[in-house]
């Protein structure tokens, strides 16, 4: 559809006229309106978010999923420093996914969990459980840009990804690690992120995402994710055993380490509410 | 629960290190067994001369946290057992014990009964919480009220679209622990905790709906039972402040007339409400209490505002403002009756999770004013460095509530812990 309205405006000629030229001048025609219209930012605009959508379209139906995770820091002097959580995810219809999470180390924060609901548009809901004064506090989604428990990686990249937090634009095609990627431009939709724009490189084949450029708000590199090891689940969903992040202004980086996935365990909406952000350990 | 001599004591610590000790041992983690707490060391320095003699310019305090935890039945259930002890130096009403928490917890789908020894947390606001009623306050663990002691309830609460509704039935009233005589901050009157008249007997009973509506959670509640914060009388008469601050200023000495404290049985309505918005948190508390002299209300409403990653750097600048007002004015029984809480929240975000909160407590009616300023950091991985200091300036003799205590400035530093 898109792609006919494209040739239409490149060549200029309506439809009806074309009626009169032979197949052979149609598919030169078309050929070369394709490469024309390949250059144009619309296009590549269409293909992004094409490749975008096919990404989440084969991770969407695990319904539910649980995982423990380790986050090693490491300073520039080699210094590391260790974190433990767990997180839980849980799909939600024509909505962002809510996502819990967990801290079991450092010691004096066990106990403490965030529930994010993540919206498609909008600010996400946002609560946090003290577990010291028993109290669930509503915070602000919009710090999102900060340092998540003094790693490399922010609260905005360990939030769910949904399609509707960026704009896409298709790049190019790229080999990365002998494997034939699509490097994707994404521009977050929030102001309040930290971000001006992300570098992806999807796998052509598995639609998953192999690593990511974080450009910082003067337009700078700041960060280099590359995700690490895949696993593939339910014969579907793939996830990475490691993240590695690393922070190319501060020569700090973060591991974080994924264990024991769990899909479709049959938690429920009722898994992610206030009461049991209360009681969750 | 609440008082016990020297040699129980003794015996209590043996009981807890034992009970620590035996549940180490068969402790099982792969069976949802968990046992973690923590120990913390205190040290305070008071850096005014005390207004009484015999008073002390440094203190040493220790206290021990321990959690025990068992899942049962597949996580429908779990038991949670958090027994709480502190040795102080100087005060032998700041050292006591306590039981935090003795909870039973069963849930269902659409409901969950909790039974035992609790704590429950109401309210949105950080400088006052009016409508948070149900556990007595620990006021010798800290002057900000924040820890509680345990309260022996039955809470069912029913989860439904609708939003979320507790009831609460209260089993036994547990009396305020105040400073005691030779303490620092104490209390500057005759004053016994012992002599204190309890209406009501033990039973109360609470409820509070609590709901979710986009941007705006919202949470109305009514408690009916032994009110948590005392007045003040001497013999029967409860004392009109008013009247207190003319006469000559009792000596802590003098045994007649002794002051004690009275609980009186109270019905309290109470709302709290905060919006979320583009980083903005608007906050209110209000409530109406009526059985305790004349009836009143009370409100604390302010504004909360975060500018994240400053300038990139990571930190997180967080902005508070509240006020909080109480119509029964000077003969309020709290020091935040007119005043204006100024604050901000430095969150560095680094690897130790250094923060800083610093503020103040402006009385707009008698113009005194308190300072205080916290700052924590993680010392490797199981232990923390806690600095608190507190300040009170420029209390003229007529606010009763600080007066007392003016000279009781103090820099504290804690290291706890955690295992």
């Amino acid at each position: 559809m898109s792609l006919n309205t494209t040739l239409l405006s490149v060549d200029g000629h309506p439809v009806e006229n074309g009626r009169c030229l032979s197949r052979g001048v149609i598919s030169v025609a078309l050929v070369i309106a394709m490469t024309l219209a390949a250059s144009t930012w619309a296009f590549a605009d269409q293909r992004g978010d094409e490749i975008a959508r096919e990404a989440d379209r084969r991770d969407t139906g695990w319904n539910d999923m649980i995982a423990e995770l380790e986050m090693v820091l490491r300073n520039r002097q080699g210094e590391e420093s260790t974190r433990a959580l767990r997180s839980r995810l849980l799909e939600v219809d024509a909505d962002g996914d809510k996502l819990m999470i967990i801290f079991d180390r450092p010691r004096d924060v066990r106990g403490t969990a965030f529930l994010t609901y993540t919206h498609r548009s909008g600010p996400d809901d946002q609560w946090l459980f003290l577990p010291a004064l028993k109290r669930v506090k509503r915070i602000s989604s919009n710090n999102k840009s900060g340092p998540f428990m003094g790693s490399e990686f922010a609260y905005e990249d360990l939030a769910s990804q949904e399609i509707e937090k960026y704009t896409y634009e298709y790049r190019r095609d790229e080999i990365l690690d002998g494997r034939p990627t699509f490097v994707v431009e994404r521009v977050p939709v929030d102001s309040s992120s930290g971000y001006t724009k992300h570098v992806a490189w999807y796998d052509q084949e598995e639609y998953r995402l192999a690593k990511i450029e974080f450009y910082d708000r003067k337009d700078e590199l700041l960060k280099t994710l590359i995700y690490r090891s895949y696993q593939q689940y339910l014969e579907q969903y793939w996830r990475p055993d490691e993240m590695y992040m690393e922070n190319h202004q501060t020569g700090k980086s973060t591991v974080l380490r994924w264990s024991e996935y769990e899909f479709q365990t049959g938690l429920t909406a009722r898994d992610f509410d206030q009461s049991s952000l209360r009681r969750v350990r | 629960m609440t008082d016990c001599g020297r040699s129980h004591f003794a015996k209590l610590v043996v009981t807890i290190v034992l009970t620590v000790v035996a549940w180490g041992l068969f402790e099982n983690p792969a069976n949802g067994q968990q046992i973690t707490g923590q120990v913390s060391m205190e040290g305070r320095l008071f850096t005014q001369d005390a207004l009484r003699d015999n008073l002390y310019p440094t203190n040493v305090s220790i206290a021990i946290e321990p959690e025990f935890y068992q899942e049962l039945n597949d996580g429908r259930q779990s038991l949670t057992v958090v027994p709480f002890l502190r040795w102080d130096e100087h005060d032998s009403e700041r050292t006591h014990w306590d039981v935090r928490e003795l909870d039973w917890e069963y849930f269902a789908r659409d409901w969950e009964l909790r039974a035992g020894v609790r704590k429950v947390f109401w309210g949105v606001t950080e400088s006052n919480h009016l409508v948070d009623v149900i556990n007595q306050t620990d006021l010798v663990e800290d002057l900000d009220s924040e820890a509680k002691l345990g309260q022996p309830m039955v809470n069912l609460a029913i989860i439904q679209p609708w939003g979320t509704l507790d009831l609460y039935a209260l089993m036994g009233f547990r009396q305020r622990r105040f400073f005691g005589a030779g303490g620092r901050p104490g209390i500057p009157f005759p004053f016994n905790s012992d002599g204190a008249k309890i209406d009501g007997g033990n039973f109360g009973w609470a409820m509070r709906w609590a709901y979710t509506a986009g941007p705006m959670d919202i949470g109305v509640s009514q408690f009916h039972g032994t009110a948590r914060d005392p007045r003040f009388f001497i013999g029967d008469q409860p004392i009109v402040i008013a009247d207190f601050i003319r006469s000559p200023f009792p000596s802590i000495d003098t045994q007649d007339p002794m002051i004690v404290p009275g609980y009186e049985v109270i019905d309290q309505l109470g709302v709290d409400a905060q919006l979320t918005m583009n980083g903005w948190l608007l906050k209110f508390e209000g409530i109406n209490r009526w059985g305790q002299g004349s009836r009143f209300a009370a409100m604390t409403g302010g504004l909360e505002y975060t500018l994240g990653n400053l300038r990139s750097s990571g930190l997180d600048l967080g902005l508070l403002v509240e006020y909080s007002y109480d119509d029964r004015g000077i003969e309020a029984l709290t020091p935040l009756e007119d005043d204006v809480f100024l604050g901000g929240r430095l969150a560095f975000n680094d690897v130790q999770t250094t923060e800083v909160l610093a503020g103040t407590v402006l009385d707009r009616t008698s113009k005194a004013s308190f300072l205080f300023v916290e700052a924590s950091r993680r010392l490797g991985e199981r232990s923390t460095l806690d600095v608190r200091i507190r300040s009170f300036v420029g209390v003229p003799p007529d606010d009763v509530f600080l007066y007392g205590i003016r000279n009781d400035d103090y820099l504290q530093a804690s290291w706890t812990l955690y295992f």
